[in-house]
């Protein structure tokens, strides 16, 4: 099966092992993920100012790429693209007045009418969890806090899973042959873009979350998003300067424990 | 139909109305733009260059009766036509970096180092709309944000640098000057070496075509010539 992919500025930098290990987990189960022919950065954060829609065009411009290439999925694995674009498409389903400005600025580009899908991996993983069960050559064995944070939940309208108690990583998790541990800080906020002007708000983050999954047994930490991936792993040196009883957890993207689990070599 | 032309009838040149800088003047058909205001009696002393559409010097913005569309083109490329308002974007200010492309590294932040608006960019493609070029200026853009240096290299390729995209860019993001540092770092760091041209210059600093050079330095005019038309062409090798 193929999909469109949107992988989002982060996915070729800092997250660059995010993106490998998603596209190799993703061909193992029978998903081909094609990325766009052509896409721009997502606009990084919806914006809440209802009335200035030029921070909405570069949303819609990606989605009227993914219905050019023909897809009526489009793939978005990292949690803000994923969060900006999924709102814009419920716009342009539901705001009339604000499309027909967008669209009237936009006059090189055919109108759009909200008809992509904007979905996360972790929904297509739900529907694939016997097939993800039966790649299995190694399973993980260890115990596991699984970690949503906030935009693959919030608001709820545009939420993957539950937006209160989701579910979804803790049941790919078992079906990778790991454990999961109760970890009721599973969509608190990391401290989000802080980590550029106020790293003492992401310091605490860190601290509260890490320590919380520790105390409940955990092993590591299971993350989909690259902005929570930095701040909950490469803050944690920071984090020790403050706590110097603090010890830390490794923290991974759920698709480097689906290629761990089905055992496929990664490069570099 | 072909229509006769009668012996000795005077032929009417057709002429075609234009306003330069809001004022009305009556220039031939088919002329371009910049020999149209040259007719009206412009005179370039700058804001013109190769007059062949090469050195980006003649950006000129226009509008047309009953369009609202704000049109940006080259003086020297583009044919006036009836009822043509238009004005002369000689000049673009733009900042541009300074950097010492021995000492800097291409990576994915580069770019975005050097000129960090362009994360201002909220992907209005108004810059691809203004290019004579026809590049995808936002598309550039785009790459160059998120550090793919080749793709920007590659997309800004045929940029002249008129400066029409800065001039137009509600982010204010000098596109150009981006791109130029994306074709140096492609150029220097990034596109595969040309070995032949390693050897060649090494052979150069190791004397070896000296010899010859003072020989020519010693001919006359004549002589040269003689040489030149003589020389070897290699093959092209496949």
């Amino acid at each position: 099966m193929e999909m469109g992919y949107y992988p989002g500025c982060t996915l070729k930098t800092n997250a660059k092992v995010f993106e490998d290990s998603l596209l190799k987990a993703f061909e193992k189960i029978g998903i081909k993920l094609k990325e766009l022919n052509k896409w721009y950065c997502c606009g990084t954060v919806y914006s809440l100012a209802t009335d200035n829609l030029m921070y909405r065009l570069a949303a819609i411009r990606n989605l009227i790429r993914a219905k050019e290439d023909g897809h009526e999925k489009l793939v978005a694995p990292c949690s803000i693209c994923y969060n900006t674009l999924k709102q814009a498409n419920l716009m342009a389903k539901s705001d009339e007045e604000a499309m027909s400005k967008i669209n009237a600025f936009m006059d090189e580009e055919p109108d759009y009418d909200g008809s992509v899908s904007v979905i996360h991996p972790l929904e297509v993983i739900e529907a694939k969890l016997q097939e993800i069960k039966a790649a299995v050559k190694k399973p993980l064995g260890k115990k596991y806090a699984a970690y949503y944070g906030c935009l693959l939940l919030r608001p709820k309208e545009i939420a993957i899973d539950e937006h209160e108690n989701p579910s979804i990583m803790e049941r790919l998790i078992e079906a990778l042959g790991g454990s999961v541990v109760n970890f009721p800080l599973k969509n608190e906020c990391c401290g989000s873009y802080n980590v550029a002007s106020n790293k003492e708000a992401v310091i605490d983050a860190n601290y509260r979350i890490i320590t919380n999954a520790r105390r409940n047994g955990a092993d590591a930490i299971v993350t989909s998003c690259p902005l929570c991936h930095f701040n909950l792993k490469e803050m944690q040196k920071e984090v020790k300067k403050v706590h110097p009883e603090f010890a830390g957890l490794p923290v991974y993207y759920f698709s480097e424990l689906m290629v761990e689990a089905f055992g496929i070599e990664m490069e570099g | 139909m072909a229509r006769k032309s009668k012996k000795g009838e005077k032929q009417e040149m057709e002429m075609v109305r234009i306003y330069i800088m809001g004022k009305e003047y009556k220039v031939p058909a088919g002329l371009t733009i910049m020999k149209a205001m040259e007719y009206a009696g412009y005179r370039y002393i700058r804001g013109a260059g190769c007059r062949a559409g090469f050195c980006g010097a003649c950006a000129t913005v226009y509008r047309k009766e009953g369009d609202y569309k704000l049109h940006a083109d080259l003086a020297c490329q583009t044919t006036v036509e009836d009822g043509m308002w238009l004005v002369q974007l000689p000049f673009t200010p733009a900042n541009k970096a300074i950097y010492d492309m021995d000492k800097i590294e291409a990576d994915d932040k580069t770019l975005v180092n050097f000129y960090p608006e362009i994360a201002r960019c909220v992907s209005c493609n108004t810059c691809t709309k203004a290019c004579p070029q026809e590049l995808d200026v936002m598309d550039y853009i785009q790459a160059s944000l998120r550090g793919d240096i080749a793709k920007a290299a590659e997309l800004s390729f045929d940029c002249i640098q008129c400066g029409l995209c800065a001039m137009r860019c509600p982010a204010e993001i000098a596109h150009y000057h981006v791109a130029q540092l994306a074709r140096r770092l492609y150029g220097k760091y990034i596109a595969p070496k040309a070995r032949h041209l390693e050897e060649r210059v090494k052979e150069i600093e190791e004397g070896k075509f000296d010899e010859e050079m003072k020989k020519m330095m010693k001919m006359s005019v004549t002589q040269l010539r003689k040489l030149y038309n003589a020389r070897d062409i290699e093959p092209e090798e496949d």
